[in-house]
């Protein structure tokens, strides 16, 4: 495989591959290193990182171990990232498609629809989706995928639109093939790398928006998220910074590990593209 | 060879170096040659031969990991391999010109061509703006561009092809040039068009006492206008020397290989047709209809207008034109990827012009489509057997069979079978071709519908895909809808031919009648503007001997 080559050629590829490779193994390792709940309470509250060794990255302010958050916390960014691009995905790339292959009035409307969605800002959507169907986990995983369905959308309909005139597609028609045939099986799979290189950003906004949600406190309580627990220490900032500063960083690695792998995506599925 | 005295442009021993991963280390090896004040020089070779490259080096216009590191280029006493930047910014334009196979994509879209060429005087002259635009207007008289007023206040879009390319070359000769490079300066324009602008080119070459290097890849072309020829094969000259001899009396192999590929004119001897007709295309028209709001205003295009042909059973029906006649229109309504508005298409019984689109995919293995773009028409992402499987998948064979038969019919198109599971950038065009054709065969259509099926090929390669396709004529029974604009290509391979202009049909008949005593003076006019038309009729091989 050339792109898999060209993928580990580039350093700054790799270095996001081993950092994400990082978070996953902290969500995958945390039940095995904290195998109590992490969010019970479990010593003194606002213990400094470093000054005990029970309490590693030390407490926040109800007395919960913040190494146990944060790791237990990756699941939860992994996951609302995850599922929340995957249904922002599909959904986009169904409209997209569609409107692109058919074009004409079917174009038209499905783009009216997503330009309507696109106008609004997403996280006041995301507010607005919240607040009517409840904050659990899933509502919020569910609502932050709703938002981010527009790009994709309009990114595979300009995919397609330069696709569906191609003469292998029109080979395909004379060959008798169904329109969802030819989406699917013909047109789709030379419009995906594009596609799947957006990804990588929708999911850094995902973990962005549901850390967003949680530090105004709307994100699920019941889990041990990153937004979570910055969303806490907002209320003890400017002594003991270190409470919302972890979780912090945690993100920005996080979101950094996935837009390099984006990046280097990019840039192993478009070789021509690369040093321009 | 004795070195010319009046020499203007010497290359020795000139080498390119393509980067690591190409298929060959170096695009040019070796090449020496030199080109005389007032006179035309052809390089003609294949695709991937290196005359571009060649051409692009002379000018130090190569990409980043492209280099020279070999050899000199002697242009006016200077060696041009070595000049810096800025000594190369002055001869570019004003010592040596060169002008390009597509003007759309040469000319910047978004400024008149007035202004375009007046850059020139204003990048390398210091004449005032009304001196510059008097100049402009005389060039543009020059290059016989009807209207030079109107045509200087034009953006390139708002011209047709033939007239950027005067205009483009009224800007390579602006500042009178010792060298003018022409690659393949008239590939991209009708036969009609590239007529003129090769005498043009010729014209203006006699009075300026320009010397040009012409790339090309047509042997017609260098009859018509060369004065000496130099063949380039894998980045060597192989063989140079002048018109007359190279074309008349080839030495090397490889050039012998060229011309006898080229297709002359002549119609091959008729063969019997069947009474049977198999396809009738009945007053077909086509019409577009772009912008307008509500039906006002819109542009009304007729592609096909009351189109009426016949084809008998296993012959070969050939569709020539120059492109906007309507002959792909035309090609594409027969196989229903448009739909017509008026007229039958009478198949089997079957009026095609008027089936749903649930019949049209159900009856489509009775006609199939090979297309013109070896690199568009096949899907990268799968594999040479599964493209030609998939129709019969469509239609309801097994998996496992239908890649089994793609095997066969590999060995059918001349294609090694264990090839099958390659993808499509692993082929050459030719192989490409043959893959599509595979494809179209693999439902046993009895009608082919070959839209510019062997346009994109180098004239080698066309033959055999030619050759191939006349088999298969005869061992299928195939009866073939032959789209082109290469009224040579037609010549060889069909029955019948019909000449499209502007959507209608304007003469019809058996390809002897029409190549050899055409009546229409359109059809006329298309035959006399083949390049080295002369040369085409004298040269007898031809690529069924």
């Amino acid at each position: 495989m050339d792109a898999v080559k060209r993928y580990f050629r580039s350093p700054a590829a790799v270095t996001g591959l081993v950092l994400l490779l990082i978070v996953v193994a902290m969500a995958v390792s945390a039940s095995w290193f904290y195998p109590r709940e992490p969010l019970a309470l479990a010593g003194r509250p606002l213990i400094w990182p470093f000054s005990n060794p029970r309490f590693l990255l030390g407490t926040d302010n109800s007395g919960r171990d913040i190494a146990a958050q944060i790791l237990y916390g990756a699941r939860i960014s992994l996951l609302i990232g995850g599922v929340a691009t995957l249904i922002a995905i599909a959904i986009g790339v169904l409209i997209g498609a569609f409107a692109g292959y058919y074009g004409g009035w079917v174009d038209t409307v499905l783009m009216r629809i997503t330009e309507a969605f696109q106008t609004l800002p997403n996280f006041v959507l995301l507010l607005v989706l919240v607040a009517v169907f409840g904050s659990t986990l899933t509502t919020v995983t569910i609502a932050v995928g709703v938002v981010s369905w527009p790009a994709p959308a309009r990114l595979t309909r300009a995919e397609f639109l330069s696709l569906r005139n191609r003469e292998f597609v029109q080979a395909g028609r004379t060959l008798g093939m169904k329109d969802i045939q030819l989406i699917s099986g013909e047109i789709l799979p030379n419009a995906l790398p594009p596609i799947i290189v957006y990804a990588s950003v929708i999911m850094a906004v995902a973990i962005l928006l549901e850390s967003a949600l949680a530090f105004l406190r709307l994100s699920d309580p019941n889990v041990a998220s990153w937004g979570n627990l910055i969303g806490l220490g907002r209320d003890v900032l400017r002594v003991q910074w270190y409470v919302s500063a972890i979780p912090g960083i945690a993100i920005l690695v996080t979101v950094l590990a996935v837009s390099l792998v984006g990046q280097g995506l990019n840039d192993a599925l478009n070789p021509r593209l690369k040093g321009r | 060879m004795s070195e010319p005295a009046s020499a203007i442009l010497t290359l020795e021993g000139l080498d390119v170096r393509l980067p690591a991963g190409a298929d060959r280390s170096h695009a040019v090896i070796g090449a020496s040659l030199s080109i005389a004040a007032n006179e035309i020089l052809c390089v003609v070779g294949e695709s991937g031969s290196g005359k571009s490259v060649m051409a692009n080096a002379i000018m130090r216009l190569l990409p980043n990991e492209v280099s020279i590191d070999a050899g000199r280029v002697m242009f006016e006493g200077r060696d041009l391999a070595a000049a810096s930047t800025a000594e190369m910014r002055a001869v570019r334009g004003a010592g040596i010109a060169m002008i390009f196979q597509e003007p759309m994509t040469a000319l910047n879209p978004l400024r008149t061509i007035g202004d375009q060429i007046g850059e020139m005087f204003s990048i390398h002259t210091g004449l005032s703006n009304a001196a510059i635009r008097a100049r402009v207007l005389a060039l543009l008289e020059d290059v016989r561009i009807p209207d030079p007023d109107s045509a200087a206040k034009a953006y390139p879009h708002e011209l047709s092809g033939g007239q950027r390319q005067r205009a483009m070359i009224a800007m390579a000769l602006a500042l009178d040039p010792r060298l003018l490079i022409a690659d393949e300066p008239t590939t991209a324009l009708d036969v009609t068009t590239q007529a003129q602008i090769l005498t043009l080119i010729r014209e203006l070459q006699a009075r300026k006492k320009t010397a040009v290097l012409f790339i090309t890849h047509d042997f017609g072309v260098v009859a018509e206008i060369a004065d000496r020829v130099a063949v380039m094969q894998h980045g060597h000259i192989v063989e140079q020397g002048d018109a007359a001899s190279v074309l008349y009396r080839p030495q090397h192999p490889y050039t012998k290989q060229l011309i006898a590929a080229v297709p002359p004119l002549t119609a091959p001897p008729p063969r019997k047709l069947s009474d049977d007709i198999i396809l009738t295309i009945d007053n077909v028209s086509k019409t577009f209809r772009t912008g307008g709001f509500l039906g006002r205003g819109a542009r009304v295009t007729h592609a096909v207008k009351n189109v009426s042909l016949e084809l008998p059973r296993g012959a070969t029906l050939g569709i020539v034109g120059e492109s906007g006649s309507g002959k792909s229109t035309l090609a594409r309504c027969i196989v229903r990827l448009i739909d017509p508005d008026a007229g039958a298409i009478m198949l089997e019984g079957k009026d095609w012009a008027k089936l749903t689109r649930e019949q049209v995919r159900r009856e489509t293995r009775h006609i199939q489509m090979v297309f013109q773009d070896p690199f568009s028409s096949l899907n990268p992402r799968r594999k040479a057997a599964e493209l030609v499987a998939q129709g019969p998948i469509v239609h309801g064979t097994a998996r496992a069979q239908a890649i089994a038969d793609a095997k066969e019919l590999f060995a059918l198109v001349g294609l090694d079978p264990s090839a099958s599971d390659r993808f499509p950038h692993e082929f050459s065009g030719g192989q490409r071709q043959r893959i599509g054709l595979a494809r179209a065969l693999a439902l046993r259509p009895e009608v082919l519908v070959a839209d510019e099926a062997v346009s994109a090929l180098d004239v080698s390669v066309q033959a055999q895909v030619l050759k191939l396709l006349a088999g298969l004529r005869e061992r299928l029974g195939l009866s073939i809808v032959f789209i082109t604009h290469d009224l040579r290509v037609a010549a060889q391979i069909c029955d019948l031919v019909a000449v499209m202009k502007d959507g209608e049909v304007v003469e019809h008949g058996l390809a002897g009648d029409v190549f050899g005593n055409p009546r229409h003076p359109y059809t006329q006019a298309l035959l006399d503007s083949i390049p080295g038309g002369e040369f085409a009729r004298k040269h007898e091989t031809s690529v069924f001997t």
